[in-house]
C-alpha cells in the first residue's frame, strides 16, 4: 500500500542555481517584515510554542540554496535567510514545498516525516511544537505578503497564482472554513 | 448512522474535523490531564469554551479528554479542569482513573461520563463494572478485542460501546503499559505522553538513520526508506537469533472494511486516532469516514480510496479486529 | 515493613512450583500471593499445585491469596475468575472486572496491575473492601509516601515493588509465539522454555525487555535494596519480591536481613546480582530520571 506516498513537488535543480547569485538581503529585509506581522498578528501561535518560544529553528529547504533561521529568543521573531546552516536548537530540512504545503494545510507533517520527505535534527519536541503551533495559526503565506505588498496586491496574489500552477507548489490556503468560526 | 468521534489536537484541527463531517470531536486541555499532552498541543480553557460553541453551532458535540490517572497529592488539577469541561459545555468527559470516576459521578452527575480506552475495559465484567460504579454511558473499547468479541461483549452490556477504525494501533492493553516510563521516565498514565519526544534523539550512523528513545536504539532504518517515529513498542528489536519487529511493525490500524461488521456488531461510535496529527490528516481521514458510513447506512457499498500515505510505515493493518493478529 | 512474595509471572512445571513454595513456605516473608497471573492456557498444567501450595504454606503461617488473571478476556476466563471465589482465599484483583464477581463487604487485595495511582482511587477501592494495595511500579517516591498516608487513613496497607523483572506491559498478542512464528491459538507452550522470560535486545545490542508470552518485562531486575530506609520510613507496609529461578529464599533471607539492618545495601546487591535474570539491576522508577536507571551503578560493573 506504499504507492500512494505524496509526490512532493521539488524545484528544479536549474531553478536553485540559478538563484545562487542573487542577494540574500533583499530576502531577509522582506522576512522581517513578514515575522514582524506573523508576531502581532498571530499571537496565539507564540503562545503555543510555550517553553519552546525561546530557540532558533534552521529551516532548510533543500531545493534552495539558503537556509532560514527563524529565531525566537528574547521574545520576538526574527526570520532570516542565510547561505550556510546557522546554528540553531533544532533543523528541519525538506523540499520548499513540502514546508509551504504543511504550513497551508495541504499536507500533514508525520506523514512527510514518515515518507521522509521532511528531515528533523536537534530539538524534536520544539520542532513539534513549532509544527502543531503553526498548524492551529492557519497561516495563508499569499495574503500575509499581498498585505505587506499594499497596493501591489492583486499583482502579487496574480504572480503567485501562476508561480503556484507551474510550480505545484502549495503558496496559499487550501482548507479555508466555510465562515462564522471564532 | 454510526457516530464518528474525530480527533481535534488543536482549534484548528477542531474546525476541520468539524467541516470535514465529523460528528463528534474529542479534544484535551493543555496539561497532564489527558493522553497526548505534546508540545504544541491542546487547549486553553479560553479555546476550548470557544471550540465547543463553534462546533455545537455546527451540530458536533465535543468530547473532552481528562483520560490519565491523577498524581498521587495532585488530583485537584484534574477536579478542577472536570468542572472547566462542564462550564465549557462539554458533551462528555471521557474518563480513566476510578478516583476521577467516582469525583465526575458525585461532582458532575449531569455531565455523560464516557469510559476511555486508557481504562482497558476488555470484557463484559469491567464494562458491568465501570457502568454500575460510576454510571458510565459509553466505553472505549481497547484495540486487542476481535469483531466477533466486540459483538459478544455488546450483547452483554447495557452501554454503548466506541471502537477504534484508524490511526496508531497500541499494541499493548492501553492504559497498562510502563514501557515508555521504563525507557524515558515519562508514561501515559502518569504524564499523558507515550515515547515522548523530549527523549528522542535521530542519528545518521554511516547508511543508517539511527532513532533512540531515552538512549535505547529503537530503530535503524536505511536511508529513503520509511522513517517510523520511535514508538517503543513498534521498535526493531533483536532476540535471541531472531531480530525484528518484536511487539508489532510500524503500521497503523485501518478498520474502514470493517465498518459494516462493527455496525452489525453493535457498535454505536467508530474513533480515528491522531489529536497529535495536522489538521490536513484530520481533514480527509475523517472525510473518507464520513462517505464510509454514510454508505454503510445507505446500504451501499464501501466507497474505495486509500489513506495508507498518512499512514505510520505508511502501511495499514486490520489489528486485532482480526484474529490472526495474536 | 515486611515481605510479600507475588505471583509468579512465569511459566514454570509443576515440579518447579512444588518445589518453589515448599523453599518460600521456610523463607521469611509475611505472605505470598500466587495463581496464574499472565495466561489462561498455563493454568492446566499447573493450578492442580495450588491447593497443596496453599496448605504447605499456611501451615508456615504465611498469609495466602489468590490472584487474578491481569488481562481478562475470553468467557472461559471470567469463568476460572468465578471460580476463584471459592478458594476461600482473599483474591488479589489484578484485572478490575474480576471486581464484578466478588460480593459487596468481602474483603480483596489489589495487585500492582491495577491502575491504582491516587488517594481518590485508593479511597474508592477501600469503600469497596480493598484491604492491601501494591502500587503500580512506575510510581516514584513522592507518590508512594502519599498514597501510604491515605492508605492509613481508610485501613489500607500500602505495598511496593521490592525486587524483580517488572511487569511493563500486557497485550491481546503472544510475543513469545509470535518470536515462534506461531499463533497464539497455537503456541505450543514455547513461553515454557524461558523460565525468567526471553531477552530483547535493541540493535545495538543493549539488553532493553524481556517477553513472557503475553506479558512485557524489563530486562533489569528492579532492586530496592538502597531504598529499604526511605520505604520503611514513608510508611510501606510491604515489599514485593517477584519470584525467579535463581536461589529465591535466600533473595527472601536477604530482604528480611536488610530490612533487619543486618546486612548492607552493598553487600546484598553484591549476593543478589549473580542470581539476577539479566544480569543487571534498576531502581529507576522509584527516584528516576527512567525506570531503567540503576543509582548505583558501580556495583553493577
Amino acid at each position: 500500500m506504499t504507492d500512494h506516498a505524496p509526490t512532493i513537488p521539488r524545484l528544479p535543480p536549474l531553478l536553485g542555481q540559478a538563484m545562487r547569485p542573487l542577494p540574500l538581503l533583499p530576502l531577509t529585509v522582506t522576512l522581517s517584515a513578514l515575522s514582524r506581522r506573523l508576531a502581532k498578528r498571530h499571537p496565539g501561535m507564540f503562545r503555543r510554542l510555550g517553553e519552546h518560544g525561546n530557540k532558533r529553528f534552521a529551516l532548510d529547504p533543500t531545493d534552495l540554496p539558503m537556509v532560514f533561521l527563524m529565531d525566537l529568543r528574547g521574545g520576538r521573531v526574527r526570520l532570516s535567510a542565510h547561505r550556510k546552516a546557522p546554528a540553531a536548537e533544532a533543523r528541519i530540512a525538506g523540499p520548499i514545498a513540502a514546508f509551504l504545503g504543511m504550513m497551508h494545510g495541504a499536507y500533514d507533517g508525520d506523514a512527510l516525516f514518515f515518507s521522509r520527505d521532511l528531515v528533523v535534527e536537534g530539538d524534536t519536541s520544539a520542532v513539534l511544537a513549532l509544527r502543531n503551533a503553526i498548524d492551529d495559526a492557519e497561516l495563508d503565506l499569499t495574503e500575509e505578503l499581498a498585505d505587506l505588498a499594499g497596493p501591489m496586491a492583486g499583482f502579487l496574489r496574480a504572480a503567485v497564482a501562476q508561480a503556484e500552477k507551474q510550480s505545484g507548489v502549495v503558496l496559499h490556503r487550501v482548507d479555508t472554513l466555510a465562515g462564522g468560526w471564532a | 448512522m454510526m457516530e464518528l468521534v474525530c480527533p481535534a489536537g488543536t482549534p484548528a484541527a477542531m474546525r476541520a474535523a468539524v467541516e470535514a463531517g465529523a460528528h463528534a470531536v474529542y479534544c484535551g486541555f493543555a496539561d497532564e490531564t489527558n493522553a497526548r499532552n505534546f508540545p504544541g498541543l491542546n487547549f486553553s480553557t479560553e479555546e476550548m469554551a470557544s471550540g465547543i460553541a463553534g462546533a455545537h453551532a455546527r451540530g458536533a458535540k465535543v468530547l473532552v479528554a481528562l483520560n490519565t490517572f491523577p498524581r498521587a497529592g495532585g488530583e485537584e488539577l484534574w477536579h478542577r479542569r472536570l468542572a472547566d469541561a462542564e462550564a465549557a459545555g462539554a458533551d462528555a468527559v471521557i474518563l480513566a482513573d476510578m478516583g476521577l470516576l467516582a469525583h465526575a459521578a458525585e461532582h458532575h452527575p449531569r455531565m455523560r461520563r464516557h469510559l476511555s480506552v486508557q481504562a482497558a475495559a476488555a470484557n463484559p465484567d469491567a464494562i458491568n463494572f465501570y457502568a454500575e460504579a460510576f454510571g458510565v454511558q459509553r466505553v472505549v473499547l481497547p484495540r486487542v478485542l476481535t469483531v466477533d468479541e466486540i459483538a459478544a461483549i455488546n450483547r452483554e452490556i447495557d452501554v454503548e460501546t466506541e471502537v477504534f477504525v484508524f490511526g496508531g494501533l497500541c499494541v499493548m492493553a492501553e492504559g497498562r503499559c510502563s514501557l515508555s516510563s521504563y525507557a524515558t521516565g515519562k508514561s501515559p498514565n502518569m504524564n499523558g505522553v507515550c515515547s515522548p519526544a523530549s527523549h528522542v534523539a535521530y542519528a545518521e550512523e554511516g547508511q543508517d538513520l539511527a532513532a533512540r528513545l531515552g538512549g535505547f536504539t529503537i530503530h535503524r532504518t536505511p536511508k529513503n526508506q520509511p522513517a517510523p517515529y520511535p514508538t517503543l513498542c513498534k521498535g526493531c528489536f533483536s532476540s535471541g537469533d531472531q531480530t525484528g519487529h518484536v511487539f508489532e511493525d510500524p503500521v497503523s490500524l485501518d478498520a474502514k472494511h470493517l465498518i459494516p461488521a462493527l455496525a452489525k456488531a453493535g457498535v454505536t461510535a467508530l474513533k480515528i486516532e491522531g489529536r497529535q496529527r495536522s489538521r490536513a490528516y484530520v481533514g480527509e481521514v475523517v472525510r473518507t469516514f464520513r462517505a464510509a458510513v454514510e454508505a454503510v447506512a445507505a446500504g451501499r457499498p464501501m466507497p474505495e480510496g486509500a489513506l495508507a500515505r498518512l499512514s505510520e510505515g505508511q502501511a495499514a493493518t486490520a489489528g486485532a479486529y482480526a484474529k490472526t493478529w495474536r | 515493613m515486611d515481605l510479600t512474595v507475588g505471583p509468579n509471572q512465569f511459566f514454570w512445571t509443576a515440579a518447579q512450583v512444588r518445589d518453589f513454595y515448599e523453599s518460600v513456605a521456610k523463607a521469611p516473608v509475611a505472605r505470598v500471593v500466587l495463581g496464574e497471573l499472565i495466561c489462561s492456557k498455563r493454568m492446566s498444567f499447573w493450578t492442580d499445585q495450588i491447593p497443596g501450595a496453599v496448605e504447605v504454606l499456611q501451615r508456615a503461617g504465611k498469609d495466602v491469596a489468590i490472584s487474578t488473571l491481569a488481562l481478562i478476556t475470553l468467557k472461559r476466563e471470567r469463568k476460572q475468575t468465578a471460580d476463584l471465589l471459592d478458594m476461600g482465599l482473599p483474591i488479589e484483583v489484578n484485572d478490575i472486572s474480576a471486581l464484578q464477581q466478588i460480593p459487596a463487604g468481602t474483603p480483596f487485595w489489589v495487585g500492582p496491575l491495577v491502575n491504582v495511582y491516587n488517594e481518590g482511587t485508593l479511597r474508592w477501592l477501600a469503600k469497596r473492601g480493598a484491604t492491601r494495595i501494591c502500587l503500580p511500579p512506575e510510581m516514584p517516591l513522592a507518590s508512594i509516601a502519599t498514597m501510604v498516608k491515605a492508605g492509613a487513613e481508610v485501613g489500607v496497607a500500602v505495598e511496593v515493588w521490592g525486587h524483580g523483572r517488572l511487569p511493563l506491559a500486557i497485550s491481546g498478542r503472544c510475543y513469545h509465539a509470535r518470536l515462534h512464528d506461531r499463533a497464539k491459538d497455537n503456541c505450543q507452550f514455547v513461553c515454557g522454555e524461558d523460565a525468567d522470560g526471553r531477552e530483547v535486545d535493541t540493535l545495538d545490542g543493549q539488553p532493553f525487555l524481556a517477553v513472557n508470552g503475553v506479558q512485557t518485562l524489563s530486562a533489569s531486575t528492579a532492586c530496592m535494596a538502597w531504598h529499604t530506609e526511605a520505604l520503611a520510613a514513608a510508611g510501606v507496609a510491604s515489599l514485593r519480591l517477584s519470584p525467579q529461578t535463581g536461589h529465591f529464599a535466600d533473595l527472601c533471607q536477604g530482604y528480611a536481613d536488610r530490612i533487619a539492618g543486618q546486612i548492607s545495601a552493598g553487600d546484598l546487591v553484591a549476593q543478589l546480582l549473580p542470581e539476577a535474570p539479566g544480569g543487571r539491576f534498576s531502581d529507576g522508577f522509584l527516584m528516576g530520571p527512567s525506570g531503567a536507571d540503576w543509582s548505583h551503578p558501580i556495583e553493577a560493573a
